[in-house]
């Protein structure tokens, strides 16, 4: 089944005027149910862009996005998104379990009801005894994952990331990313992942998009089958592999650029 | 690892809690101004108001007409206001602070709602922000505080209070901060804020009180604290220029207009006012350290 | 955005404005001694500007403003000068930054207008050294206090790279903190050029000469000339505005402005 259907996106700033920029041109794309996509490429391609498309944050100007078989702003006023950026995004001041709440206050949910499901999610990112802290208090790595708790607060269909991981040491990066897969793998959320590395794309991905600029254009699409993941299969000739293929797509994109 | 620039001074600058070192600094620059006065006094009593060892005269006179004793205005407070009075000068200033700070604190209260709800509609039309945030700053080149007569005129005309009068030309000077300072904080939440709240399909009310509001914390509390000087300052012109009684600013007045015949008066009227600008600041401050944690709040 | 989307929206909202004000007057018939139309202040300004000196006009306009203004713009200028000055001083001398800093954030909360009578006891009430005084005074402060956080609020990465180079404190000075302090110089110029021809006004209150704005107001108002008094405000005003103009072509010609140019 689908979960996003992209068909003839394209999208334009400022148009008519005299520093138009069309950062989106053409794009199709179909993401299936519970599908892991990464979209990769150089800076400027617009990937970013085509995530904030996806997520009703800005609209088109030519071809429509369908999610879950509806308009992309009936999906959003659905609330069947969830997002995490490059900043973790928390607000200074609300403790941690207020941020992750804050979703779930929007909808209306009783304090009771708040309250239990911020637990449930702390204890999801592994973050139990933060409840009380106030963001600042944590560090990138635990911030950012509080960024995932709320993201995931109300349980979105859709999970949309840009770059969540972007400003993190590679150490506490490599973690999150198995965790993410973890929670993944137990929510069954399809996922859209905007990021500029490319181990981070193949060791996540069920699919890596990988988009060139100047307009923004689908360049190719790998297929990545690396089965059950584990800190263990980064080290494998598979996983090398799957990487060499993103980095010459991304080498391809650069010389025709 | 990196070492702060400044390392700390060990002894007591270090051990002492950041309030306890800025009372003694104040006491201390207290204490350095009034032996500057005193000596000021001294020399100019000696060379017959010349700087030492020259024949060009000292800006000041140093009599004591004109530069009372440090200890004649201290005094000043705990003498009767009037021959046979009974009330003290101090008590009489607490009392006519109090009068000026109901006007003062009536005035801030309506030019902060004002100048926040100005900050809301230029946040929410483009169109209101350009055309508005201009005047909004040309507002304050107008001397309206010159209209203080007026404005007390169409009070009584309405059968509005004088305090209301006066708190209104307050509301005037506390309205600019609150608008600009607001319009800038309810714009500082970054672009992800925003569009976070709007993939939660928020609405502008929720975006504005669970973000933008809590966001603009930082910038407001600054301009609350300029806005509650400015209360003061247009509390006391307001009265002064409106002819009301029972202020400070009529206090002022009046002691400068009897000057010849108690200097240290008009000195301690005048500290008086200080101390109530302070007292306002203060208060204002202490909300701030309540209101905004954070790691730009309590994290020194 | 271009020029016309820049200036159109502040010109309809004042002549919006004006026009409530007239209509408004005229449709509730408010006396001319609350409210005067814009059409009277505006023909009360013009009798009054350059009116003959003489039998019950003791001043006009042109002479008013023109006296004011001085007032207003020398105590502007030494205001200015003595607070940067001051505030490079506190990068020098440490006793200077730690004692005097908190002080005149706690100057800068009092009332500095009440000043003026033991200004006008120091210096008299016939000439205007006494108002010129309160105007120093009063932007004194805002600018020390802004201009001495542009010269200490340096990034510590930045003083560590100029230890690197082992550069002497004025080179630092030079290179680092003052052109840090220039955005913080045009803020507190922006705020105090306003606040130097209200500051002006509010003292003439207090005594001085009376051939200025100050006093024309007062005893305009006294004689319920309300349109007059209107008048000499919308002069006050020109005034303000011309010298929050001038802080404003500074502010452009000493801070760099322009956005970051955005590609993602």
């Amino acid at each position: 089944m689908t979960a996003v259907q992209i068909s003839g996106a394209g999208m334009t700033f400022n148009p008519g005027s005299d520093n138009a920029v069309r950062a989106l041109d053409d794009i199709d794309l179909t993401i299936g149910h519970g599908e892991f996509v990464s979209l990769i490429g150089p800076s400027g391609c617009g990937k970013s862009t085509l995530l904030r498309l996806v997520g009703d944050l800005i609209t088109p100007t030519t071809g429509s996005i369908e999610v879950f078989g509806k308009s992309a702003e009936q999906a959003r006023l659905d609330r069947d998104y969830g997002m995490a950026f490059q900043q973790a995004g928390l607000f200074d001041w609300r403790k941690v379990a207020a941020n992750i709440e804050l979703p779930l206050e929007l909808i209306g949910w009783s304090r009771s009801d708040r309250s239990a499901r911020s637990k449930e999610m702390l204890e999801l990112v592994k973050l139990d005894d933060f409840g009380d802290h106030y963001p600042w208090q944590l560090s990138g790595g635990m911030q950012q994952r509080v960024a995932i708790a709320r993201s995931l607060a109300f349980s979105p269909r859709l999970l949309l990331m840009d770059e969540p991981f972007g400003a993190l040491d590679e150490m506490t990066r490599e973690h999150m990313q198995s965790e993410l897969l973890r929670i993944h793998a137990k929510t069954a959320t399809t996922v859209v992942f905007v990021t500029h590395s490319i181990s981070e794309a193949a060791y996540l991905s069920n699919r890596v998009v990988v988009l060139s600029p100047r307009p923004g254009q689908i360049h190719s699409i790998i297929d990545v089958d690396l089965g059950e993941r584990s800190d263990a299969i980064r080290e494998t000739p598979a996983f090398f592999a799957k990487t060499t293929e993103v980095r010459e797509a991304l080498r391809a994109v650069e010389a025709s650029a | 690892m990196t070492a702060p620039v400044e390392t700390a001074r060990p002894g007591f600058a270090r051990a002492a809690p950041a309030v306890l070192r800025q009372a003694v600094t104040v006491l201390g620059s207290l204490v350095t101004i009034v032996v500057l006065w005193e000596g000021y006094k001294f020399i100019g009593d000696r060379t017959d108001d010349t700087w030492p060892l020259t024949n060009i005269g000292l800006p000041v006179s140093s009599d004591d007409l004109t530069m009372p004793h440090a200890s004649d205005i201290w005094s000043a407070f705990w003498a009767p206001v009037q021959r046979g009075g009974s009330d003290s000068l101090a008590v009489f200033l607490v009392k006519a602070s109090w009068f000026t700070l109901r006007e003062a604190a009536l005035g801030f209260a309506m030019g902060t709602c004002i100048g926040l709800v100005l900050a809301a509609i230029m946040l929410r039309s483009h169109f209101a922000e350009r055309g508005v945030l201009p005047w909004v700053n040309i507002s304050q080149t107008v001397p309206l505080i010159a209209l203080a007569p007026i404005v007390v005129t169409w009070g009584r005309t309405n059968g509005w209070g004088d305090t209301l009068s006066v708190a209104l030309i307050s509301t005037y000077l506390t309205f600019f901060p609150v608008a600009v300072n607001g319009l800038k904080g309810l714009q500082s939440p970054q672009a992800a804020d925003i569009e976070l709240m709007r993939s939660y399909a928020a609405g502008w009310r929720d975006t504005l009180f669970k973000v933008r509001l809590p966001a603009a914390r930082p910038y407001l509390f600054p301009a609350f604290k300029l806005a509650g000087t400015l209360s003061v300052v247009g509390a006391i012109v307001g009265e002064i220029s409106a002819g009301v009684r029972g202020g400070l600013g009529r206090a002022i007045l009046d002691f400068a207009g009897r000057y010849s015949t108690g200097p240290a008066k008009v000195y301690a009227a005048v500290i008086g006012a200080g101390l109530l600008g302070l007292f306002v600041f203060g208060l204002i401050s202490a909300a701030e350290r309540f209101f905004v944690r954070g790691p730009q709040g309590s994290g020194t | 955005m271009n020029r016309l989307g820049f200036v159109a929206p502040p010109i309809i909202v004042g002549l919006c404005f004006l026009a409530i004000w007239e209509g408004g007057v005229r449709l509730f018939d408010i006396q001319e001694f609350l409210l005067p139309k814009p059409t009277s202040i505006l023909s009360a300004l013009r009798s009054e500007w350059a009116g003959e000196i003489g039998a019950g006009r003791l001043t006009n306009l042109r002479e008013a403003g023109f006296e004011t203004g001085k007032v207003a713009v020398i105590g502007l200028i030494v205001g200015v000068v003595v607070g940067s000055l001051l505030a490079l001083a506190t990068t020098r001398f440490r006793l200077l930054r730690e004692s005097f800093t908190p002080l005149a954030v706690v100057a800068n909360a009092t009332p500095i207008v009440a000043l003026a009578p033991i200004f006008n006891a120091w210096f008299g009430i016939t000439g205007a050294t006494s108002n010129v005084a309160v105007v120093i005074v009063v932007v004194f402060f805002p600018v020390f206090i802004n201009v001495a956080r542009g010269l200490t609020e340096v990034h510590p990465n930045q003083l560590e790279l100029m230890r690197s180079y082992a550069a002497s404190p004025t080179t630092v000075l030079r290179e680092v903190r003052i052109p840090n302090a220039l955005p913080f110089f045009a803020t507190s110029l922006r705020l105090a050029a306003p606040l130097s021809v209200i500051a002006a006004i509010v003292a003439e209150y207090f005594g001085g000469p009376t051939n200025r704005l100050g006093p024309v107001i007062t005893q305009n108002a006294s004689f319920a000339r309300y349109d007059n008094a209107w008048a000499a405000i919308v002069v006050a005003s020109a005034l303000g505005l011309v010298l929050f103009g001038l802080a404003l072509l500074i502010e452009r010609a000493i801070v760099p402005s322009g956005r970051p140019i955005e590609i993602d």
